[in-house]
C-alpha cells in the first residue's frame, strides 16, 4: 500500500499547554536573567518548560551541584546586579539543603527569589520517594528567615503570588521570598485552555524616612562639631554610593564604612575606616545608615547623640537573632537609608550657613590628614611579615591588587578573615569593587556567592576576584564545576591556612581558660594530613588550578598565568598557603 | 593598633630583670605548638592579634603572657606553659629579622 494512504499510527495525547509554560510566562514577566538550580522531579515540568518553551533564555538555567550553591550564587549575583535571580528548589530536601544560604541572604538583606517544587495533592505522589519529597507546608523550613511565602493552588494564584513575592523581595528591607510551584499545576494542562492574567509589576518606590525626622537630623548634622557617618549595608545601587559621598562632602564629615556594601571610596580623604575606633570615640553625633550592629558605634564624649536610619525597623523576624543588640538610638528613623539620602542632602543644604561651611572646610582638612596617616599605618602593618612563608594575607592581597588595579575589577570575597587588607589598602571607588560578606556568617557562602557575582559581572567584562577560604570551599566545592561548565570568568585565590582557623583560636582560648595546654587545639580544627590539593580539585572540575604556593616570590607569576585564563572568559584558581590570618 | 601598642609598652617596661637564656629552635617549635602563631603569625608579625615587639629581656613577656592587660589575649598561666618555654619563645621572637619598611615596597605605595 502507498505509505501516503496508510492510516496514521495512533499516538498518545500530549499536553500542549502545561501549567509550567504559564509559570515560565510569569517568571519571564519578572525579568529574571538566570535560574540557579539543581534538577529535581518536583519541578521537572517547570524545568522542561524553562529550557524548551522558554528557550533557556531570560532566565537561563544554570546547573548547580547543590541547592546551597544555587542559593548562595543568587545571593552573590543580587549584590552585583541589584535584583534577584531565580532559584528553583526541590521543595523538601532541596530546601533543606538551601536553608543555610537562605539564612545568609536574609541576614545580608539580599533579595533571593525561591520557587519550591512540591506535590500538594496526594494523587500526584506516584512513588514512595515522592511522598518523602512532599510537604504540607514546604516553605516552613525557611519561614523564620524569609520575608514572605505562599502556596498557590491555581495558576492564577501562582501568578499573583509570584508578582507579589517579587515586589516584597525588592522593597527594602530587601529579603528572600519563596513561592511554591505545585507539581500538579505544573504538569497538567492550563485549565480551560486560556491562561490566567499575569498581574503587572509596577515601579517600586522604596520607603523614605519621615520628613520631619529627616529635617531634625539635618539640623543635628549641621550643628555637630564632630559628626561621624557610619554605613554598613547602605548602598543598594550605585546611586547610594554617589549620594552618600555627596552628603559626606557637604558636611565634610568623617565616614566609617563597615563595608557590608561598597558605600564610600576607600581613598576618599573623609574616609576614616582605617581609624574607625578613634573617629567614633571623639564624635558628638553618630549617624548609622543601615548598620547591622549599631550598638558598637559609640562615642566617649558625654552627651553624644546617636541616630539610625534603617529599613530593618520596618520588618524583622523574631526567632533568629540577626537583629543584634538593641542600639539605644536617640532618634531612630525607620526607612531605607539609600532612599532617604536625597531628602537628607537637601535638608542639610537648607540649614547650612556660610559660617558652618567654613568650619566644615577646616574639619575636612584635618580629616584628610588623619586619613593619610591611617593609610600609612595600614601600609606599615601590611609590610610586617612581608617575606614570610606561609605567605602573609597582606602580601597575597597586595600581589593580586598589583595585577588588577588597572583593569575593570570586582572583588567579591568576604575578607574578614584576612584582616580586611583589600578594603584597608585597595583604591575602591565603584559599587562593584566590593560587595560585603555573607551576612549570617554561615560557612559555605564564599565560593558559590563569588561564582554568582562573577556571572553578574560577566556581561560587563569585569575581572572578578575571590579570596577563598579553604574550609569554606570544602562546604561547596561543586560551584567550581558550575563556573567551568558555564564559562564564568573568576579568579579564585585561596587563603589556604589549612584549618578552620577561627575554631583553632576558639579551642585554644578554651584550653587556656580551663588551665590546660593549648597544644591540642589542632584536633578537630586543622585541615591537614592529608593536605587538600586545591589545584587538583579545581582541575578535576575543568578549572585552571595551580599551587600550592608557599614562597611569596612565586605568587606574581602564578597570578599572572591565572589572570590570562580569566581574561579569556574562564575560571582559574591559585592555591596559596597562607598565614592563619 | 592600640592593642599592639599596649603590648609594646608593657614589654618595654620590663626591660630589666632576668637575662634571656632560651633556645631559638625550641622556642620556634613551642611558638607553633602552643598556637601563639595562630593570632600573631609565624613571625610574630600580627594577624588576628597584634604584632609582637619584645623588649631586651624575657621578663615583660612572661608577665604579660601570664596575665595580659588590655586587648583580647587569653592568659597562658603556668598550668598551660612553663617559664622556660616562654624564655625559649622569647629567644625565638628576638631572633626574627625585622620586616622591610612599607616605603621600600613599591607594591604598597599604590
Amino acid at each position: 500500500m502507498d505509505p501516503a494512504q496508510q492510516p496514521p499510527v495512533p499516538e498518545a495525547a500530549t499536553i500542549d499547554r502545561p501549567g509550567s509554560d504559564f509559570m515560565v510566562d510569569v517568571l519571564k514577566s519578572l525579568g529574571f536573567e538566570y535560574c540557579f538550580s539543581n534538577p529535581a522531579n518536583t519541578f521537572r515540568s517547570l524545568h522542561e518548560s524553562l529550557i524548551n518553551y522558554g528557550g533557556n533564555a531570560a532566565p537561563e538555567f544554570i546547573t548547580c551541584t547543590h541547592e546551597e550553591i544555587a542559593t548562595a550564587m543568587a545571593h552573590g549575583y543580587a549584590k552585583i546586579e541589584g535584583r534577584p535571580a531565580l532559584v528553583v528548589l526541590h521543595g523538601t530536601v532541596g530546601t533543606q539543603h538551601a536553608s543555610m544560604a537562605v539564612y545568609d541572604a536574609f541576614c545580608d538583606r539580599v533579595p533571593v527569589y525561591l520557587v519550591l517544587g512540591n506535590h500538594l495533592d496526594t494523587e500526584g505522589r506516584a512513588t514512595p520517594v515522592t511522598w518523602f519529597h512532599s510537604a504540607r507546608d514546604a516553605a516552613a523550613v525557611i519561614r523564620d528567615f524569609t520575608k514572605w511565602d505562599d502556596t498557590p493552588v491555581s495558576l492564577g494564584h501562582f501568578a499573583e503570588s509570584a508578582v507579589r513575592a517579587y515586589k516584597l523581595a525588592m522593597t527594602p528591607p530587601t529579603l528572600p521570598v519563596a513561592v511554591i510551584a505545585d507539581a500538579h499545576l505544573q504538569e497538567h494542562a492550563i485549565e480551560g485552555g486560556a491562561a490566567p492574567r499575569i498581574p503587572k509589576l509596577g515601579a517600586l518606590a522604596p520607603p523614605q524616612g519621615d520628613a520631619a525626622a529627616v529635617d531634625e537630623l539635618a539640623r543635628m548634622l549641621v550643628a555637630a562639631e564632630n559628626p561621624v557617618l557610619v554605613a554598613d549595608k547602605l548602598a543598594r545601587t550605585p546611586a547610594g554610593l554617589a549620594r552618600f559621598v555627596e552628603l559626606a562632602e557637604l558636611l565634610q564629615s568623617a565616614v566609617v564604612d563597615r563595608k557590608g556594601r561598597m558605600n564610600f571610596p576607600t581613598r576618599h580623604p573623609l574616609d576614616q575606616s582605617n581609624r574607625a575606633a578613634a573617629a567614633l570615640a571623639d564624635a558628638d553625633l553618630i549617624v548609622g545608615f543601615e548598620v547591622t550592629d549599631f550598638s558598637t558605634a559609640r562615642s566617649r564624649r558625654a552627651g553624644a547623640k546617636r541616630v539610625t536610619i534603617c529599613a530593618t525597623d520596618l520588618f524583622t523576624r523574631s526567632n533568629y537573632q540577626d537583629f543584634q543588640r538593641y542600639a539605644e538610638p536617640d532618634l531612630a528613623i525607620a526607612g531605607d537609608g539609600e532612599a532617604t539620602l536625597p531628602s537628607l542632602v537637601e535638608a542639610v543644604r537648607r540649614v547650612m550657613t556660610p559660617d558652618r561651611r567654613r568650619l566644615f572646610a577646616d574639619r575636612g582638612a584635618k580629616l584628610a590628614q588623619l586619613h593619610a596617616d591611617a593609610l600609612a599605618d595600614a601600609r606599615e602593618a601590611a609590610a610586617q611579615g612581608w617575606d614570610a612563608s606561609p605567605i602573609s594575607t597582606a602580601r597575597m592581597s597586595s600581589e593580586v591588587y598589583a595585577q588588577v588595579r588597572d583593569l575593570d575589577w570586582s572583588l567579591v570575597a568576604d575578607v574578614i578573615f584576612m584582616q580586611y587588607w583589600p578594603v584597608r589598602l585597595w583604591d575602591m571607588t565603584k559599587h562593584y569593587h566590593y560587595i560585603g560578606g555573607p551576612g549570617g556568617y554561615g560557612v559555605g557562602y564564599g565560593a558559590p556567592a563569588a561564582v554568582g557575582a562573577a556571572l553578574a559581572n560577566r556581561k560587563h567584562g569585569r575581572i572578578t576576584i575571590n579570596f577563598q577560604y579553604d574550609g569554606d570551599l570544602m562546604f561547596a566545592p561543586g560551584c567550581l564545576w558550575t563556573a567551568a561548565h558555564h564559562k564564568i570568568p573568576l579568579l579564585t585565590v585561596m587563603h589556604n591556612n589549612r584549618a578552620y582557623h577561627q575554631e583553632v583560636m576558639e579551642v585554644q582560648r578554651m584550653a587556656l581558660e580551663h588551665g590546660r595546654s593549648a597544644t591540642r587545639a589542632h584536633i578537630g580544627t586543622k585541615i591537614e594530613e592529608p593536605a587538600i590539593d586545591f589545584a587538583k580539585l579545581a582541575q578535576s572540575m575543568g578549572v585552571h588550578g595551580e599551587g600550592p604556593i608557599s614562597d611569596p616570590n612565586d605568587l606574581a607569576s602564578a597570578i599572572a598565568r591565572a589572570l590570562e585564563i580569566v581574561k579569556r572568559g574562564e575560571p582559574a584558581l591559585v592555591d596559596v598557603l597562607t598565614q592563619p590570618r | 593598633m592600640k592593642a599592639a601598642l599596649a603590648i609594646i609598652a608593657t614589654l618595654a617596661a620590663g626591660a630589666q630583670g632576668v637575662q634571656p637564656s632560651g633556645s631559638i629552635e625550641r622556642g620556634k617549635q613551642l611558638f607553633m605548638s602552643n598556637y601563639c602563631y595562630s593570632c600573631h603569625g609565624t613571625q610574630g608579625h600580627g594577624g588576628a592579634g597584634p604584632r609582637i615587639v619584645v623588649g631586651a629581656t624575657p621578663d615583660a613577656l612572661l608577665r604579660y603572657v601570664r596575665k595580659p592587660t588590655g586587648g583580647n589575649m587569653p592568659a597562658y598561666t603556668s598550668k598551660s606553659i612553663a617559664d622556660q618555654d616562654l624564655r625559649d619563645i622569647y629567644a625565638y621572637l628576638r631572633s626574627i629579622p625585622a620586616s622591610p619598611p612599607a616605603k621600600t615596597i613599591p607594591m604598597l605605595q599604590r
